[in-house]
Order: C-alpha cells, then structure tokens, then sequence
C-alpha cells in the first residue's frame, strides 16, 4: 500500500469520483486557480477544467445555494468550504433547504451534495476559527455526517460521499491535512455509518472521532504502560451513527469513555451515552465519561488552548475513573 | 496526607459509641474494609471497618472510650506520616477525656429496644452493615451478573464510590457467602408481588378514638385480650417432628409461624399507627423478644407468613443466638409489624407486655401448664397455655383484636388449621 497525506487521499477521491462520474464537479472559494486554501484540490483544475472545477466569490450562502439548486437538478457537486467556521454563513442553505428538499417534495427532488472543509481547531486560531460542529449537522434530519481520521478512512468516505443520493456533510482537519497513513492502491470505498476498531482492547472503549483518535491512541498507550487495555473505537461517521459496533465494544469491555473535539452541552459524545444506557445498561460497571473541549470559547493564548482541548492525559485520567483505579 | 478514622453511625439511633476492642494494632497494615476494632453502640457491638487503605498510625481512642459520632478514633496514612495536623481536629478527635471517665452507665433501654420507624432514617450510616431500607448501591454490570450467579448483593461490600458494589466486587463474591444467616436449607422465598402495605388516611371517628383513648390511659391506650389455648395437639406435632431426627422446633417457633398466618388473615392487627394514618402491612414480620443480660431486644423473622417451620427454627435460633452476644445488626431488629414476648420458659402463667410501638399489637405467650379441664365425660389433664394481647386502640378495636385471637387459638388447638 501507498503511503499518503490525508490531502493527497482526499485529492485522490476527488479525482477519481470526477472522472468516473461527469455530474461531478467541484465549487467553492481558491479551490480552481489556486489550487485550493489547503491544496486538496491542487491539480484538479488543470485536469478537469473551470467547468468542473469553480472558483466562487466569498459569498457562502450564495454559492452553497448555487450548490443545492445544482443538485436538485441532477448535478453532484461538492462544495468545498474553506473552513466550517465560514459555513456558518452558509448554513441556511444546508440545513432549510439540502437536508429537506427529498422530503418537502415528497421525493420528487433529490439533493445529492457534499459540503466539505476542515473543521475543529488548529493552532491559534482564536475562537471564532476553532469550532467543531458536527453536532450542529448530526442534529438535523436529512443530513449525514461524516469525519474521518486517517488518509485511508478519509479517501474511502469522501468518494461514497460524493456517490450518496443525500447530502453529506464532511468533516477534515487542518491538523489532519500532512498526516499520513496507509492507502490501498485499488479502488474501494468504505461504507458511510461503519466505525472502525482502531486498536483491540479488554477493559475499556475509548469512542472517538477525526482528530482525538490520535488523542485516544495516545491515551491507550499510556494505560498500557499501567496495565490497563483500551480498545479505540473510532466512529468515522457520526450520523447515521453505528451504535452495533459501540453496543459490541462496550459490552465487552463493560466501560466506556467519549473523547471529542466539541463543547460537552448536546455533543456527539452525549448522543453516545444516551444510546449506551438505553440499549445496554446492563452491561455498564460505571457511568459513561466524556472527555471533550472545555466549555467555553478556544482561547487564543497557546497554554490556554493547549488546556482546553482534549488531551491523553484526561482522558487516562478518565479511564481510570470507570476503573475504579481511583475516586 | 493522613485519612481520619471515625466512630461511625453504626445503627439509626447511634450517637455515641464505646470502643470495646482494637483488631488492628498501632503500626498493623490495613486495607479497605478490614475490621478497625469492635464499637458497641446503643443496640450492639459492630464493627468499625476501614474506609482507606495504608498503616494505622495511631489509635486516638483507647480500648473502652465512649467517643461520639463522627469524631475521631484513629489514624490510616503511609508509616512514619504526621497525623492530627489539625490540633483543634485532633484534640476534640480523642475522646480521650471521656475515654479516661469512667465507664458510662449503659442504662437498659427496653423502651428503645425496637423503635421500628424507617421514616426517621436517621443520618446515612454508610456500609458495613446498610442501615435499614438504604438502597443497595451496584453497577448495573454487577445487578446482572449478581442475577446470573444467584449472589445476595446486599451481602457484598462494594469498592466503588459511595460503596457502589462494581463488576469485580461481585466476581470475588462466593455465591455460598451470599445469606449469611438464612435459615437452614437454601430455599428462595418467593414474595408475592405488590406494594408491602397500605396507608389508611385517618377517619374524623377515629381521630376521636384515638384523642381521648390517648388522653384516658398514657401514650398508648392499651387494652388486654386473654384466651386460654389447648396445646395438646401442637405439642403431639411438635414431638413427632423433633422424634424424626430431622431438626428439633420449639413451641415458640409454631407460635411464630401460627401468629403471622393469623395475622394474615386479619391484616387489620398487622398494622402501624402513624400518627396522621395507619399503615397497614401486607407484609409480615414478627419481632421475638429476646432477653439479652442488660435488657432486651426483639429481633425480627421478617416474611414469616410465608417460611417454613424449618426456617423459623433455623432463623430463630441463629438470631436469638447473636442478640445474646450482641452481634445483631440494625436491620435485623428494625421493621417489624407485630411482636411476641413469651416467658413460658420461666414458669409465668400469664403476663402483659408492652406494646413496640409503631405496632399495634404484641402477644404475650405464658407457659404451658397441665390443667384439669372438663372434658365429654368428666374431667381430663390437658396442656393449656394462656396468651394474652396487648391492643393499641387506636388502631385494634376490642372484637378486632378477639377476632384475630380466636383464629390464632383454632390454629394452634388444631396445627392442620394453619395450612387450612
């Protein structure tokens, strides 16, 4: 297998899905001339052309809606949004008028469209430009959300995104973008709403997604070093959610810590628990534990942020909580 | 930093205790739930168990110090670890001047001895022994697999926080270990569905009742209700039983069992006065005076309705055996619905004894005498035994408590009556 960057992965989708499908095309602001903010989309307009491949003013709600409509009537376009901070412009078009066009129009009208850009926080970039909102998406009816975390998951996603009959809505990370990872050769896909064991463990699932799977790797090697095996279960897509793979880990391991990159109110990581206790309770021997983004907005001082993300260290501390390792 | 070892509230009405015995020495290692040293509180001697794991540093209370609630015995922390930092903490810590008093007068208590009121739950005294109706603190892992493995959770400590009995806590747990004191053979005891009892609000006539009944006699009005009972029969039962080799019953186990069948027919004197309502029990669960060498104290036969003679026997026994030496626990003489108190065994024809309140009622059982009693032709010698009931008006009227009497005598003159 090759080895790649999560951005060479994703460029590779996305070469592949606009020459296997010529209602492909690609949209949104530096993605043509400059070969996009973050170069995933660099070489692509060479090949493909300024027909399929677009440049966009800095008006997301207008170029998202150009995105919709483009869907509605036949087209798949992938809108690329130089951050998910800046969707917040645009997510009038996603959530009133992507997510429910199948339904208002009683099936009349599809909406095949994948919105995608880096989400989370980066290093320093303030409050208003580290935010992770894949709870907001996950929340809506009509819209599957995916993040993934390696270059493999990520290229495997991205192009059973861009074939999904629904919008997508696809989550990278600017810390994830020179990462790198094993990438099969061949063509394949890695179906939307499976999560994937990471690591093999015993005594506690650490659920995580995107960028704190390398926090919760990290975790599980310090717990090693203490005697302790956690399995690392990494959701990849968190709407619709594989609650049978949480369900089996955690059953085994009767334990279970959340890590996330979001605000702990309404998080992904709550929708996990509820599920959990829901569906098998009686396979817990402590309360679920969330290790997630302190609750306030990303300080911009670097000790701060450092403080505010979720670390290994919170979350050993946090597995050998639901250990009983201490009080 | 040092962990403080205190008297804890070992019974619902515990606020001092009397440090009998130290298990640990100064400078012993001791680990969570080791047994600290024996306290005897107002009902018992329990153990004080450790909370924290380390070396005991020091034993702030001598052996015989009467030391209240919540203050300090003693000290767990790492050898060679400062203690008492806090000199305040430390000074009022001792009870060392009250260890140096004499010896407090244990005034009996009979009054006390049984003060069934779950509603004053008193302070959460935490684990060993649960206090009366705590709710058994698990994980729903360890729920279900005490489930599988037929384990007793209340029996088990938990390590979690808060006592919480977790998954490992249940895996070191032997199902053999799990009912202590149960009665002989392993039986589960099936109790039916349903709410234990049923609170009656107060009708205006016998708030009446109530007011002045109080007002003409003490705080109970007490009535007695006496009947002559023909034990020829119970006595030809019990001797059969006890000739077959399998286990011996005495009288006072076929009183019990024939006294909560009785009861359950007549619920009405199974119950409660509360004041405000009367509670009446769907349960049943007799209190068995005991008398222990400074008093005495009526540990229970919960469900005795429904166990059989054998497990009365086996139940009795075994309690009456540790309330002598003092080692029962407080939910094993808290709770009860109805008490007897028999002196038969030292030759009292009759007596009346004194109500437990909440209950409504206590049996008093005198022994069981050969008497001439007229018979179909002339006259017979017939063991006859006197019982008498002390009634609480409020809540047992005169025909109520008869009524119930009358059918505790037909079982006992015909043992058959009780499986009737």
């Amino acid at each position: 297998m090759a080895v790649l960057t999560y951005r060479d992965a994703l460029n590779q989708a996305l070469r592949e899905e606009l020459s296997r499908d010529e209602n492909v095309f690609l949209m949104g602001e530096e993605v043509a001339e400059y070969n996009g903010a973050y170069k995933v989309s660099r070489g692509l307009l060479e090949e493909f052309g300024p027909m399929r491949v677009v440049d966009t003013p800095i008006a997301e709600l207008g170029f998202a809606g150009i995105g919709v409509g483009a869907a509605m009537t036949g087209l798949r376009p992938i809108v690329e949004l130089m951050t998910w901070n800046f969707a917040l412009l645009a997510i009038d078009q996603i959530v009133n008028a992507a997510a429910k066009v199948r339904y208002m129009s009683g099936g009349q009208l599809g909406c095949p469209i994948v919105f995608r850009g880096p989400g989370g926080a980066a290093l320093q970039l303030a409050a208003q430009h580290s935010q992770a909102f894949e709870s907001w998406y996950a929340h809506i009816p009509g819209l599957k959300v995916i993040a993934p975390a390696t270059p493999a998951d990520a290229k495997g996603l991205l192009k059973s995104a861009i074939r999904d009959d629904n919008p997508v809505i696809f989550m990278e990370g600017e810390m994830l973008y020179n990462t790198k990872g094993e990438v099969p050769e061949e063509e394949y896909t890695i179906p939307i709403g499976k999560a994937d064991i990471k690591r093999a463990g015993d005594d506690v699932t650490l659920v995580c997604h995107s960028k704190t799977l390398s926090v919760a790797l990290k975790a599980a090697d310090k717990l090693a070093e203490q005697g302790v095996s956690a399995e690392v279960l990494d959701l990849r897509t968190i709407r619709p959610l594989d609650t049978e793979a949480i369900f089996a880990s955690v059953s085994r391991t009767h334990r279970c810590v959340v890590v996330e990159e979001g605000w702990p109110f309404a998080g992904v990581g709550a929708q996990v628990v509820y599920e959990i206790q829901e569906s098998i309770f009686d396979e817990l021997d402590a309360p679920v534990l969330r290790v997630t983004q302190a609750d306030v907005p990303m300080p911009y001082n670097r000790a701060l942020e450092k403080a505010a993300k979720p670390d290994p260290d919170r979350v050993a501390a946090a597995v050998r909580k639901v250990m009983y390792l201490e009080a | 930093m040092a962990t403080k070892v205190v008297m804890e509230a070992l019974s619902p009405t515990m606020e001092e205790g009397r440090l009998v015995e130290w298990k640990k020495k100064e400078g012993d290692s001791v680990a969570v739930g080791d047994v600290l040293a024996d306290v005897e509180t107002d009902k018992a001697v329990m153990e004080l168990v450790a909370r924290a794991e380390g070396t005991l540093l020091k034993q702030v209370a001598p052996a015989g110090a009467t030391v209240p609630v919540s203050d300090i015995v003693g000290w767990i922390g790492k050898p060679g670890e400062a203690v008492g930092g806090n000199g305040a903490t430390a000074d009022k810590a001792g009870g060392t001047d009250k260890a140096q008093r004499p010896e407090p007068v244990e005034a009996p208590r009979p009054e006390r001895k049984a003060e069934a009121a779950p509603a004053v739950a008193a302070a959460p005294a935490p684990a060993p022994a649960r206090a009366e109706g705590e709710r058994v603190k698990a994980s729903p892992l360890a729920r279900r697999m005490a489930t599988e493995r037929g384990i007793d959770l209340a029996g088990i400590q938990g390590s979690g926080p808060a006592g919480r009995i977790v998954q490992r806590d249940v895996e070191s747990a032997q199902p053999a270990a799990a009912a202590p004191a149960a009665a002989a053979p392993a039986r589960v005891l099936v109790i039916p569905a349903g709410e234990p009892y049923q609170d009656v609000p107060l009708t205006q006539i016998r708030k009446t009742i109530a007011k002045r009944l109080a007002q003409s006699i003490g705080p109970i009005p007490t009535f007695y209700l006496t009947s002559e009972v023909d034990m020829e029969r119970t006595a030809d039962a019990r001797d059969a039983i006890n000739a077959s080799g399998d286990g011996k019953i005495s009288y006072n186990d076929i009183i019990i069992k024939a006294t909560a069948l009785a009861l359950k027919q007549h619920p009405e004197c199974n119950g409660w006065w509360q004041d405000d309502h009367i509670r009446y029990w769907n349960e049943v669960h007799i209190g068995m005076a005991v008398a222990v060498p400074d008093g005495l104290i009526t540990p229970i036969i919960r469900h005795a309705d429904l166990k059989t003679l054998r497990e009365i026997a086996a139940e009795a026994r075994d309690l009456a055996g540790r309330a002598r030496e003092r080692r029962l626990k407080p939910e094993e003489y808290t709770g009860s619905t109805f008490s007897i108190s028999n002196l038969g065994m030292f030759d009292i024809d009759e007596f009346t004894a004194i109500i437990n309140p909440p209950e409504a009622g206590i049996l008093a059982i005198g022994r069981i005498a050969e008497q001439t009693v007229p018979a179909a032709e002339g006259l017979e010698v017939r063991k006859r035994m006197k019982i008498t009931m002390s009634c609480d008006h409020r809540v047992i009227d005169g025909a109520t408590g008869a009524q119930f009497l009358r059918t505790l005598k037909r079982m006992l003159e015909n043992p058959l009556a009780m499986i009737w």
